[in-house]
């Protein structure tokens, strides 16, 4: 398959020569690499989902808040079969609280063989639903089959502009555009999220062209906006990295509305992204007797390095 | 003129036949409230849209109380009769606003006036009185020391010298030997529904039956206790009499059910200081009185709220005097008003109603609150709109405990409720001696040490011969552990039997008997404590090298952990099941040994807050932890060793059998707000979805905390500002900012889970 990325980042532990030879093949459906998994209710898909992180990503996204899951090999080593076991012990557990399985990275179409018979095996074996979080860029990769194994893709566009997406991935749009449309002709459900980053991705015109492509495909249930956050700058520091993100703060919120707003004019379902306060229309006074919570700006968990579940 | 009767008007019955439109003849023939609870109830399958906010009334009302809670925070207690030995009838009625209230009543004579009660021990009530500055009165000093013995005095005058010792190494800790046992649960509904005039005639002939018995030691103590009784409950229509109501006969209306319910409980707080004085499961039951009013024309939703919220605001100002020490294990002041809401009817009906929301709702238009105890009995069957309210109520106020319905219902039935924290019981049928806890981690330490106590190194346990070897071999370990255990067991039951005997000789609980069925069920409830702890360590002298550190005296103080080894509460069976062998093999040892008056055994994987105290009497421990580090409360995982998330702890803790824990298995979590969704219909989503999938998995019970370690650390900075803010901590809540900074620092160091 030729390559279409040309980074214009390197990245630790490895050269353009390395990272282009982990994109020279498409991995082993019996052996792959994953950062770690958790059990998550927001973020991953619909409900509460078993999400495991896979190694290895084409990408050099400036917000990237795993960086850590750059390099294929940097991840942990498991066989098809213990990973299923793994699956296995929460299958019953995420279905009845109506989530799934989403498999995200790193990009798991890195690993297109490993990820395709995972979730095959999710799928026949487990009953499970199915998901997947890509930034499209490996979409040619796809084959039809695995295509009608996914019941959701979490479509990650970020950005409209083709020279501001090189700019925040230092990899072009066009494959994950083309990637988009053959979903929307497939027949495959997708939420098409955005990462709003102050002073990068923010641009009127920039949103505006993902708003207005996003409207032209069919399958698209909802479209999430999420807010840049700084929980991912600590390990680009341990990494040894060039964080170039330090000075950029969260996105203010009459910004993310305005974003939302431009993807609502198309016509497209915006989840409300904020928490509110008070819950629920009966209990008006209540909220200021009720527990002080605190809303965190951030919405991604980040996964420790410290905590990273592992398989033993 | 207001829809409702003021207070003064509501003895007259001048309504007609208490029970009209009331279906089924079975209650009607003989006391059976579970009968006439089926018969009448009317399931709610919608949603909350129905609730009312607090009226003005209320506000005002509750207003007054909130306004006294500083001071008591501050002092401790707000006011004390150090006077007055309480009885049922013994103080003057008292109110906190006679005009406005709409059931009355209170334990003394003043709101948060706090009763004497020493009956159960009069050390106990000497240093309560001493702690807060009050005078002791000399006569009462010299009756309870000279002419009247107490609990307390009974119990030492018949423990045992290896009970004495075990207590002391607090291998044994908290056992109801000083105060009182609590976990009775007296069918409060039954004077409602029967009024005091029947039961005392359905008592009397029970009594009359036990004639026809040669006069044994059994059937003596029977009839004593019957009598006994009779009296409470003349006593009870006396002290209802004295606030200007009737309650010989039933209840008529929806207003008077409730007040006589609340004469029935508050009886019980009046005379009895138990550690858990619970509610029962009454929601249901007062649903068909409001029902029945609204169909009538006499009740609107606002006012039948308004009487729901006024039970509550007075059952969450039940209060009593209590030691330092006892603060200690129970944290917070708790009284365990447990209320049990929701669950399935055998019949597969919802046992749901309006009034189950109406209590939920409480924690709304009065604000988060440790009490009552408010306990959602969950089955993946509940309607939607009760899971969903549920749901939203518990990510609001951390208020909630869940506990598992399809477990108890085939157990104890579905007129089920809990006392305490998590001990299931046939209501009016049913009762437990309670029997706290015993150490499991310190049990172990005895099994490698010979004995020995691990910190004075007194001899405790049974001599045998202590490890030998420099590393710890596993299988040497449970061997010597297993012995350990067959020890622990005999003296455990033995101090049980003494306490429960005198209990029942010196502080029997007279009214809270008087509304269960004649003979009673009766369960004796053991526990234990540090079973995280015990696992791990034997996880690490299984997957890792565990050296032992020795002292000169040759006593194993301290270990040394080599390598990684697996621990409970990452779903992992290596671990998880030397947990599961733990509960099994216990209970195993419980049964073998003989209970007073025959009570059949059971156990609690359960510490209250008594995890701090334990951790603090036991020395370093084979799986990392240190001398004094508080254990991880009730079967939760061991702080921060829990690293997979919620479901992965949660599924661990789901591994221990109900079936070899019938007292109870609990497990409290926090979860920060963001890890369950990010929208308010997506976090309700996912917690339903979340205990569905807890439950469907086996799991018991749990505490679900809605909130961040950053709002529990602002609290301990800023607790004025967070008069309510209540968590749940074990099987109860507290409000945060009365916990003490140790507790507080423990419940901050817990697991906070950032995914699910």
């Amino acid at each position: 398959m030729p390559l279409s990325i040309t980074p214009v980042r390197e990245h630790h532990g490895g050269s353009r020569a390395e990272l282009e030879a982990e994109l020279a093949q498409e991995g082993d459906p019996e052996i792959g690499y994953y950062h770690s998994y958790e059990i998550t209710g927001t973020v991953n898909g619909p409900g509460v989902r078993f999400t495991l992180f896979l190694s290895g990503c084409p990408l050099r996204c400036q917000y990237c808040e795993n960086a850590d899951t750059w390099t294929l090999t940097n991840g942990r080593r498991v066989t098809m079969g213990r990973m299923l076991d793994e699956v296995a012990k929460y299958a019953e557990f995420v279905t009845t609280a109506h989530g799934g399985i989403t498999v995200g990275g790193g990009e798991p179409m890195l690993q297109i063989r490993f990820l395709e018979a995972l979730l095959r095996r999710c799928k026949e074996d487990l009953g499970l639903h199915t998901a997947v979080d890509t930034s499209g860029f490996l979409g040619a990769r796809a084959t039809d089959e695995f295509l009608d194994l996914v019941d959701l893709f979490l479509l990650d566009i970020k950005s409209g502009d083709p020279e501001t997406y090189r700019v925040v991935t230092s990899a072009d749009l066009e494959p994950t555009l083309a990637f988009a449309r053959r979903l929307s002709e497939h027949g495959n459900r997708m939420w098409v999220r955005f990462v709003l980053v102050p002073g990068l991705t923010d641009a009127p015109e920039n949103v505006e062209a993902v708003a207005s492509f996003t409207a032209t495909l069919s399958g698209v249930e909802r479209v999430e906006v999420l807010p840049f956050h700084q929980l991912g700058a600590a390990k680009w520091a341990e990494l040894g990295l060039d964080y170039q993100l330090t000075d950029v703060a969260p996105p203010a919120p009459q910004l993310v509305r305005r974003v939302e707003d431009q993807f609502r004019s198309h016509g497209l379902n915006v989840v409300w992204e904020r928490p509110e306060r008070g819950r629920s229309s009966r209990s008006t006074g209540a909220a200021a007797l009720a527990n002080h919570h605190e809303w965190p700006t951030a919405t991604h968990e980040v996964r420790q390095r410290t905590a990273a579940p592992t398989i033993s | 003129m207001s829809m409702l009767q003021r207070p003064s008007d509501l003895s007259s019955n001048d309504l007609g036949d208490a029970w009209r439109g009331f279906r089924g003849a079975g209650w009607r023939e003989s006391v059976d409230t579970r009968a006439f609870l089926q018969a009448n109830y009317t399931p709610y399958e919608g949603d909350a849209s129905f609730l009312t906010p607090a009226t003005e009334r209320t506000t005002t009302l509750w207003g007054r109380l909130t306004a006294m809670f500083p001071e008591e925070r501050e002092r401790g207690v707000y006011d004390v009769d150090p006077h007055t030995p309480a009885s049922i009838t013994a103080h003057r009625p008292g109110y906190i606003d006679r005009d406005v209230e709409l059931i009355v009543g209170l334990q003394t004579d003043a709101p948060l006036r706090r009763a004497i009660m020493p009956n159960g021990g009069w050390r106990m009530v000497e240093t309560s009185l001493k702690t807060y500055g009050y005078d002791v009165d000399p006569r009462l000093a010299e009756i309870y020391t000279v002419h009247r013995k107490t609990h307390n005095d009974g119990v030492f005058d018949a423990y045992t010298e290896e009970v004495r010792a075990a207590r002391r190494s607090s291998v044994i800790t908290g056992l109801p030997d000083s105060y009182g046992r609590g976990r009775i649960i007296g069918d409060y509904r039954r004077v409602a529904l029967y009024g005091v005039d029947r039961l005392i005639v359905d008592k009397t002939l029970v009594k009359a039956s036990l004639d026809a018995l040669p006069s044994s030691e059994d059937v003596i103590r029977d009839r004593e206790e019957l009598a006994e009784q009779i009296r409470a409950l003349g006593e009870l229509r006396a002290m209802a009499l004295t606030y200007g109501f009737d309650i010989s006969g039933p209840a008529t209306t929806g207003q008077q059910a409730i007040q006589w319910l609340y004469f029935g409980y508050l009886a019980a707080v009046k005379e009895q200081n138990g550690a858990a004085m619970s509610l029962g499961r009454v929601s249901t039951f007062l649903d068909i009185y409001l029902e029945r009013d609204i169909d009538e024309g006499r009740l609107d939703e606002s006012r039948a709220q308004e009487l729901v919220d006024d039970l509550v605001i007075k059952l969450r100002i039940v209060r009593f005097l209590r030691t330092p020490e006892y603060d200690a294990l129970f944290s917070g002041d708790p009284t365990w008003v447990t209320e049990c809401l929701g669950g399935m009817g055998e019949d597969g009906r919802t046992l749901v109603t309006r009034s189950s929301f109406r209590f939920l709702q409480t924690l709304y238009n009065l604000g988060p609150a440790p009490e009552p105890n408010l306990t959602v009995l969950w089955s993946a069957r509940l309607p939607k709109g009760f899971k969903d309210f549920a749901a939203s109520v518990s990510i609001d106020t951390s208020s909630i405990q869940y506990e598992s319905d399809e477990l108890v219902r085939p157990v104890t039935g579905d007129d089920t409720a809990i006392a305490c924290c998590v001990s299931a019981m046939t209501v009016g049928k049913q009762m437990q001696f309670f029997g706290a806890r015993v150490n499991l981690a310190k049990t172990l330490l005895y099994a490698i040490n010979g004995g020995r106590d691990e910190i004075t190194g007194k001899q405790v346990g049974p001599v045998t011969s202590p490890v030998t070897g420099d590393v710890l071999d596993y299988d040497d370990v449970l061997r010597r552990l297993d012995v350990e255990m067959d020890w622990l067991a005999r003296v455990y039951v033995d101090a049980l039997n003494v306490i429960h005997y005198m209990h029942d000789k010196y502080a029997y609980e007279r009214v809270e008997m008087a509304l269960h069925d004649h003979p009673v069920r009766r369960t004796m409830a053991m526990g234990i404590a540090g079973l995280a702890v015990a696992a791990d360590s034997l996880s690490a002298i299984s997957a890792a090298t565990v050296s032992v550190v020795r002292d000169e005296t040759g006593l194993v103080v301290d270990y040394v952990v080599d390598g990684d080894y697996p621990a409970y509460g990452n779903n992992d069976d290596r671990a998880d099941h030397i947990a599961v062998d733990l509960v099994e093999r216990f209970m195993a040892k419980i049964r073998t040994y003989p209970t007073y008056r025959g009570a059949v055994p059971t156990q609690s994987v359960l510490t209250i807050t008594s995890n701090v105290v334990y951790g603090k009497s036991t020395g370093n421990t084979p799986d990392g932890r240190r001398l004094g580090e508080p254990f991880s409360p009730g079967a939760n995982p061991m702080n921060g060793r829990d690293r997979h998330g919620w479901a992965a702890s949660a599924l661990s803790v789901a591994k221990l059998p109900y079936d070899q824990a019938l007292d109870g298995i609990s497990l409290t979590s926090n979860l920060v707000p963001n890890a369950l969704g990010r929208t308010p219909g997506e976090k309700v989503d996912n917690l339903t979805g979340i205990l569905d999938a807890f439950f469907g998995a086996q799991g018991f019970h749990v505490n679900v905390n809605v909130l961040s370690r950053e709002t529990l650390l602002d609290a301990m900075e800023h607790p004025e500002q967070y008069p309510q803010l209540t968590v749940r901590v074990s099987g109860y809540a507290v409000n945060f900012v009365r916990l003490t900074r140790e507790q507080q620092l423990d419940v901050i160091h817990r697991t906070f889970h950032g995914s699910l």
